[in-house]
């Protein structure tokens, strides 16, 4: 037996375990969702039969279904946008000061790895209607109390306020490695040019930061896509909010799934999402294959 | 500080920290206060009292859930670390037929999110009685793939004539992994296994659909069914929480470097 021969042997011995894990537990799951998807698949009951794509249709008729996906839409609209522009003037804060920059770094941060349960229940605490202290702070401004929480208006702003807190020191870090490896040498070329400013930022800054914000906006949709925890536990006993205002397409998966027990059904939402983040990251995939231009 | 922009700048960011410390602090204060004092909003306890934590260390599952969770992030930890790095490495440094396939065929697992995976596992849950077992918690996350793609990308810097050296006197080969290239991907093998344990630690969605019995609990599922039948027991529901936090937070302090450093070397993922 050649060398050659020899040590192939034993790589695919060591990839033996790993590689019977992502067939088993990765790729034939997914193919699986997608043939739950297409049949009629209660857990308590014995018989499964194929509906074709009685599910999908089921889904489109299912105005929950609709509410679910309005709803993520929405979140990622306002959430990513957000904690961009805000980590973006952060970390541009950051570069800017020489003292106790690692410590506001890690003060943004702690969000980050704080379990997220416990965090959400925090903030249900503090949006409290008569008892929380953010209603306790627009009483001292002797501005009107919010419901937050408790209305179908505000309670999903409410939820990406806490996602967004959650996520911005990641955003702030990410933001801070794109800045660094801008080299030095643009700013002090655009400095004899006599760019400063909002233009520098504008048209340097921004530019070269290109890549890094495509990063942090297909990232964070993808994440903003599969909200789950956070909206569970924020309004706990009533999950989704008042009238469904805070339900999102996994909290929709889970309830038909795991609680109604129509797993078809279930199945086929996350085919569905599955498309979405499919093709999100395609088309970033595109974009950023694509040289940068100046 | 002369220039007012300067401190302009770190007045703004003092008052973000502030905005963003803002909900640790409530959590804290509130668990020190008294049930009777838990509906004013006074900033700071005008009776402190440490009766909440031991209340919730002695009335709930509490020790057991956090137990419970220790496991499951250490045993899944450490079956990450050591599959993915020899994965990673057989795939940066051995040649054999199939690899590009197996690779891009691990990558392509990346893309497949939980949520459309959790159905099948509990279908082959139930099928094997996996169902409220520790095996049933942990099954998912054995292995990663971002850990294998994170693992391959240091490896290949490792120089191929370390390795032949190696040969030369008689390593085998999976000495070679473990005695030579696994001590020169050390930071990047660090930053995996923090983000692996702490994403254990604070899983939610398959272990709230995989535990039945409140003794199966990890952490963040005993907290959430614990909060949500302790009504308005606010006083105990921050208590609870400032139990999870806080050791997350102290391990935060002590390895705050290299977690955040962690994301940028990682090329940027939790």
């Amino acid at each position: 037996m050649g060398l050659g021969t020899r040590r192939a042997l034993w790589a695919y011995t060591f990839l033996l375990v790993p590689l019977l894990f992502f067939l088993t537990i990765r790729l034939a799951p997914a193919f699986s969702a997608l043939y739950i998807s297409l049949h009629e698949w209660n857990i308590i009951s014995p018989s499964k039969p194929f509906v074709g794509l009685q599910n999908f249709r089921l889904l489109a008729h299912d105005p929950s279904f609709g509410r679910a996906a309005v709803n993520t839409l929405r979140y990622v609209l306002v959430g990513i946008p957000a904690q961009i522009a805000l980590g973006l003037v952060l970390a541009l804060a950051l570069q800017r000061i020489n003292r106790f920059r690692g410590l506001f770094r890690a003060l943004y941060f702690m969000p980050f790895v704080t379990p997220i349960v416990a965090a959400a229940w925090v903030w249900q605490w503090m949006y409290s209607q008569n008892f929380g202290p953010l209603n306790g702070l627009l009483a001292e401004l002797r501005l009107p109390l919010q419901p937050f929480l408790r209305s179908p208006a505000q309670s999903l702003y409410a939820v990406t306020a806490m996602t967004v807190w959650q996520f911005l020191g990641f955003q702030v870090v990410i933001f801070l490695a794109g800045l660094e490896a801008i080299p030095r040498v643009y700013y002090e070329a655009a400095a004899v040019d006599g760019a400063s400013g909002w233009r520098l930022f504008r048209h340097m800054t921004v530019p070269l930061l290109n890549p890094t914000l495509v990063f942090s906006a297909v990232y964070g949709t993808i994440v903003y896509l599969q909200l789950f925890t956070q909206v569970l536990n924020m309004t706990f006993g009533d999950q989704g909010g008042p009238l469904a205002s805070t339900l999102t397409m996994v909290l929709y998966v889970y309830q038909l799934g795991f609680q109604r027990f129509k797993m078809g059904e279930a199945a086929a939402a996350t085919a569905v999402l599955f498309a979405v983040i499919l093709i999100i990251t395609l088309l970033q995939m595109r974009v950023l294959s694509k040289p940068v231009e100046y | 500080m002369r220039d007012p922009k300067t401190a302009f700048v770190y007045l703004a960011l003092g008052a973000g920290a502030v905005v963003v410390a803002f909900p640790f602090y409530w959590m804290l204060a509130s668990a020190l206060k008294p049930l009777t004092e838990i509906y004013d909003l006074r900033l700071i306890p005008a009776h402190p009292t440490l009766a909440n934590f031991t209340e919730v260390l002695t009335r709930t599952r509490f020790p057991r859930w956090f137990g419970n969770s220790l496991i499951v992030a250490a045993i899944t930890t450490a079956s990450v670390a050591f599959f993915d790095s020899l994965v990673g490495y057989v795939l940066a440094k051995l040649q054999f037929p199939g690899r590009g396939v197996i690779f891009v065929m691990i990558l392509a697992t990346l893309m497949i999110p939980t949520e459309m995976l959790v159905i099948p596992w509990y279908v082959m849950s139930s099928a094997y009685g996996w169902i409220n077992t520790y095996w049933g918690i942990m099954f998912p996350g054995l292995l990663s793939a971002f850990g294998v793609f994170l693992i391959r990308q240091f490896m290949s810097g490792v120089p191929d004539e370390l390795l032949d050296a190696g040969r030369m006197d008689g390593v085998t080969e999976f000495g070679l992994y473990w005695r030579i290239a696994l001590p020169q991907i050390r930071p990047a093998l660090a930053a995996l296994c923090i983000f692996t344990f702490l994403g254990n630690w604070n899983a939610f969605l398959w272990p709230t659909i995989v535990i039945q019995t409140a003794n199966m609990r990890t952490l963040p599922v005993g907290i959430a069914l614990f909060s949500g039948e302790a009504g308005s027991a606010w006083n105990l529901i921050m208590a609870s929480s400032a139990l999870a936090v806080l050791p997350v937070l102290g391990v935060f302090a002590v390895l705050q470097r290299q977690i955040i450093e962690g994301i940028t070397l990682t090329g940027l993922r939790s």
